[in-house]
C-alpha cells in the first residue's frame, strides 16, 4: 500500500477517489480488522503509548495534589478566577464537535467521504469530551461535591439554580457525552460482530462476542438499525450546535466587557468545528501513514477537511471583525477599552499571535497546491490547534483581568500545575486514542463495504 | 446417539449462501413470491431493498423515538418547574418563579437525551438483542456473513417448508451452497 505522490499531484481534485479501486468486501474487512486482530503490536504503538501514559501519570499526580492541597495550586486569583481550567474546558469541548459534525451532519448531507473518517472522529469526540469534563470538576475546588450540580432529593433541602448557564452546561455536556457514546457504540456493533467472527483466540472472541450482543446481520435488523442511526444523526445535529452555544452562554450571559455579546453562540460553534477539524487532521495524517491506510483515508478526505477548516475559519474571522467593530460602534467606554487592551495591552502579543495562527496562516488553504499537500495541511492543523487555544485564553483571561474598576485590575499567569494538568489532559487524550486504535476498528468496516458497493454500482 | 437425536430434533431451517447482494435480493423476492413468510436474510452491510423484498415494511423505531422525545421534553421542563416553583422557590427581585425562557436549554438537552436513549435501546429491543445464542451461528460458513457473504434462511416453522422443495428452490435461485441449520 504505497502512497503515490506523483499520482496525487497529477490528479485533478474532483477526480480524487473516496476509496482506492481494487478492493473487495473481503479484502476491506481483512485489512481493517487485521490492525486489531494481529498478534504483533507495532513498535511505534508502544513508544506512543508509553510517552502519553507518562503524561497521564503526571495528570494523576496533579489531580492528587489538587485534591490534597486545593485549587490554590492553579494560578487563579481575583480578578481572574477562571484561568487555564476554563480555557482548556472550552478548547477540548470545541475539539469534540468535529466528530459529531462528521458522523451526524455529513451523514444527513449524504457526504460519502465521511465514511472512512467518522469512526475515529467519533472516538476523538468522546475522548475530548472526557478531557473537557475533567476541568470544570477540578476547578470546583471541592470536586467530591460535583454531584451537587444535579437536582437530587438532598437532605440539605436545596436545589440547583436552573436559571444559571453553569447548570445548563452540566446538562449540555453530560447529554453530549452520553449521546456521542451511544452513537459511537451503535456504529460499532456490526464491526464488533465482524471481529467476533474473525478473531482466533478464545478470549478476544468472547469479549467481542459479548460486545456485539449477538448481532447477526439480519436484513430486518439492518433496516431498523439504519433508521435508528439516521434518527440519532438528526438528534445529534441540533445537539452539537446547542452544546457550544450553551458553553458560550457561560460568557455571554455575564456582564463582563468582552463576554457580554450576542455574536458569541454562532462564533463559538464555528470556532469549535474549526478546531475540531484541525484535530481530526492532526490525528488522521499520522495514522494513515503509520497504518498504511492511504487507500481508505485518501487525499480527497484531507482536502475536504481542509476546505471545512477554511470555511469555518472565515466565520471565526468574521466573528473577530464584528467584535472589534461593535466595540467601536457601541460607543461604550468599557467595550472600547476592552478591545484596545486586548490588542495593545499586556497580553496584546497573544491576540496578534492568535490572528496569525487562526486567520493568516490558514489562508494558504485557498491555494490548490497547498491544500492537496499533506505536510502543509498538517502544519496548518497544528497552527489552528494552537490558535484556538490562544483565542480561548484571550477571551477568558484578558477579558477578566481588566473590567470596570481599575482598582480591580490584576495580572494572571498559569503555574506549573496549570501547564502540567493541560499537558496531562493531552496525554490522556492521546493515550485513549492509542488504546482505541489497538482494540477497535478505527475505520467503520461495514460502512466501507457499503461505500464500495455503491461506488461499484455507480461505475457500472 | 448423535444420529438418533438428529432424527428427533427438527431443523431450525435451511440456509443458502449467495455471492452478491443482487442475487440475494432476487432470491428473497422469489422466496416471498413463492409464499414463504418465516425467513430472514443476512448481509455484511445494509443492502437497500432487502428488507422490503422479504416483505418487511416500516419499523416502529421512529414512533419510539418520538415518544421518547416528548417524554423527555415534558420531563425536563417539569423537573425545572418543580425545582424552581414548588420545591425550592427563590424570590429574586420579584421576578416570576416560573421563568420558562431560562428553562429552555435544559428542556432541550433532556429531550435529546431521552430521544437518543430510546432510539438505541428501542432498536436493540425490537431486534431482540442482546441474544447470546441463535441457531444460524451453527452453520460454519455463517461467520462470513460479517465479511463478504450473503445468506438467506427459510425457517422450518414456515407453513410451506419442505426440505427438498426449499433445497431445490435455493439451487434454482443461484445459491452457492445450501446448509441445514441445527436448532
Amino acid at each position: 500500500m504505497e502512497a503515490n505522490p506523483q499520482n496525487d499531484s497529477a490528479q485533478t481534485e474532483d477526480s480524487l477517489p473516496v476509496i482506492e479501486p481494487g478492493y473487495t468486501f473481503g479484502s476491506i474487512t481483512d485489512k481493517i480488522s487485521s490492525i486489531v486482530l494481529t498478534g504483533r503490536t507495532p513498535r511505534f504503538w508502544y513508544i506512543g503509548f508509553a510517552l502519553s501514559f507518562i503524561l497521564v501519570l503526571v495528570l494523576f499526580f496533579c489531580i492528587a495534589a489538587l485534591l490534597a492541597v486545593g485549587v490554590g495550586l492553579f494560578g487563579i486569583m481575583i480578578p481572574v478566577a477562571w484561568g487555564f481550567a476554563i480555557v482548556n474546558f472550552v478548547w477540548w469541548i470545541g475539539i469534540g464537535h468535529a466528530g459529531t459534525l462528521i458522523s451526524a451532519i455529513l451523514l444527513l448531507l449524504r457526504q460519502k467521504w465521511r465514511q472512512s473518517i467518522n469512526r475515529f472522529a467519533e472516538a476523538m469526540t468522546l475522548f475530548a469530551v472526557a478531557c473537557a469534563g475533567l476541568f470544570p470538576v477540578l476547578h470546583l475546588g471541592r470536586p467530591w461535591y460535583a454531584y451537587w450540580l444535579f437536582p437530587y432529593p438532598s437532605t440539605m433541602g436545596i436545589q440547583p439554580n436552573f436559571r444559571s448557564p453553569l447548570v445548563w452546561d452540566v446538562f449540555a455536556v453530560s447529554t453530549y457525552f452520553t449521546v456521542s457514546l451511544l452513537f459511537w457504540f451503535l456504529g460499532l456493533i456490526p464491526d464488533l460482530a465482524t471481529l467476533r467472527d474473525r478473531a482466533t483466540g478464545r478470549v478476544p472472541r468472547f469479549i467481542y462476542g459479548m460486545l456485539a450482543m449477538g448481532w447477526r446481520g439480519s436484513a430486518i435488523h439492518w433496516q431498523r438499525y439504519e433508521m435508528a442511526y439516521l434518527l440519532l444523526a438528526g438528534l445529534a445535529t441540533p445537539l452539537v450546535v446547542s452544546v457550544h452555544t450553551v458553553v458560550s452562554f457561560d460568557f455571554a450571559v455575564a456582564l463582563v466587557p468582552g463576554w457580554h455579546s450576542t455574536i458569541f453562540p454562532p462564533y463559538f460553534v464555528a470556532g469549535a468545528i474549526y478546531s475540531g477539524f484541525a484535530m481530526v487532521l492532526t490525528i488522521a495524517i499520522p495514522l494513515r501513514k503509520l497504518y498504511g491506510l492511504e487507500d481508505f483515508i485518501t487525499l480527497r478526505h484531507l482536502k475536504n477537511m481542509g476546505m471545512v477548516m477554511l470555511a469555518t475559519g472565515m466565520i471565526v474571522a468574521y466573528g473577530y471583525l464584528i467584535e472589534t467593530f461593535m466595540a467601536w460602534y457601541s460607543g461604550d467606554l468599557f467595550e472600547k477599552y476592552m478591545m484596545m487592551n486586548r490588542m495593545f495591552g499586556p497580553y496584546g502579543w497573544m491576540y496578534w499571535l492568535l490572528i496569525l495562527f487562526n486567520i493568516v496562516i490558514p489562508q494558504a488553504l485557498w491555494i490548490r497546491r497547498l491544500h492537496t499537500n499533506v505536510a502543509v495541511l498538517f502544519v496548518i492543523a497544528i497552527a489552528v490547534n494552537i490558535g484556538m487555544w490562544l483565542e480561548r485564553y484571550v477571551i477568558v483571561v484578558v477579558s477578566l483581568h481588566r473590567d470596570y474598576m481599575p482598582s480591580m485590575w490584576g495580572m494572571y499567569s498559569g503555574t506549573i500545575v496549570d501547564y502540567a494538568v493541560f499537558a496531562g489532559s493531552i496525554g490522556l487524550f492521546v493515550c485513549l486514542l492509542f488504546i482505541f486504535i489497538r482494540v477497535l476498528p478505527m475505520i467503520s468496516i461495514f460502512e466501507m463495504r457499503e461505500l464500495m458497493h455503491e461506488e461499484e454500482a455507480r461505475s457500472e | 446417539m448423535a444420529t438418533s437425536n438428529s432424527e428427533k430434533i427438527p431443523l431450525y431451517g435451511l440456509m443458502a449462501e449467495f455471492a452478491s447482494p443482487e442475487t440475494l435480493i432476487e432470491a428473497a423476492r422469489q422466496a416471498h413470491a413463492a409464499g414463504f413468510r418465516r425467513m430472514d436474510a443476512y448481509a455484511p452491510f445494509p443492502v437497500e431493498g432487502l428488507a422490503e423484498a422479504l416483505g418487511f415494511h416500516g419499523s416502529r423505531v421512529p414512533l419510539i423515538v418520538l415518544i421518547g422525545g416528548i417524554l423527555g421534553c415534558l420531563g425536563g421542563f417539569l423537573l425545572q418547574y418543580w425545582v424552581a416553583v414548588i420545591d425550592y422557590p427563590i424570590n429574586i427581585g420579584g421576578r416570576p418563579l416560573n421563568s420558562w425562557p431560562a428553562f429552555i436549554p435544559v428542556t432541550f438537552e433532556v429531550t435529546i437525551l431521552i430521544a437518543a436513549l430510546s432510539a438505541v435501546f428501542g432498536v436493540l429491543a425490537l431486534n431482540g438483542l442482546p441474544m447470546p445464542y441463535h441457531p444460524v451461528f451453527n452453520v460454519e460458513r455463517f461467520e462470513l456473513a460479517s465479511r463478504n457473504r450473503f445468506f438467506l434462511c427459510i425457517e422450518a416453522t414456515d407453513g410451506q417448508f419442505d426440505l427438498e422443495n426449499v433445497r431445490r428452490f435455493f439451487e434454482s435461485a443461484g445459491s452457492q451452497g445450501v446448509y441445514e441449520v441445527e436448532p
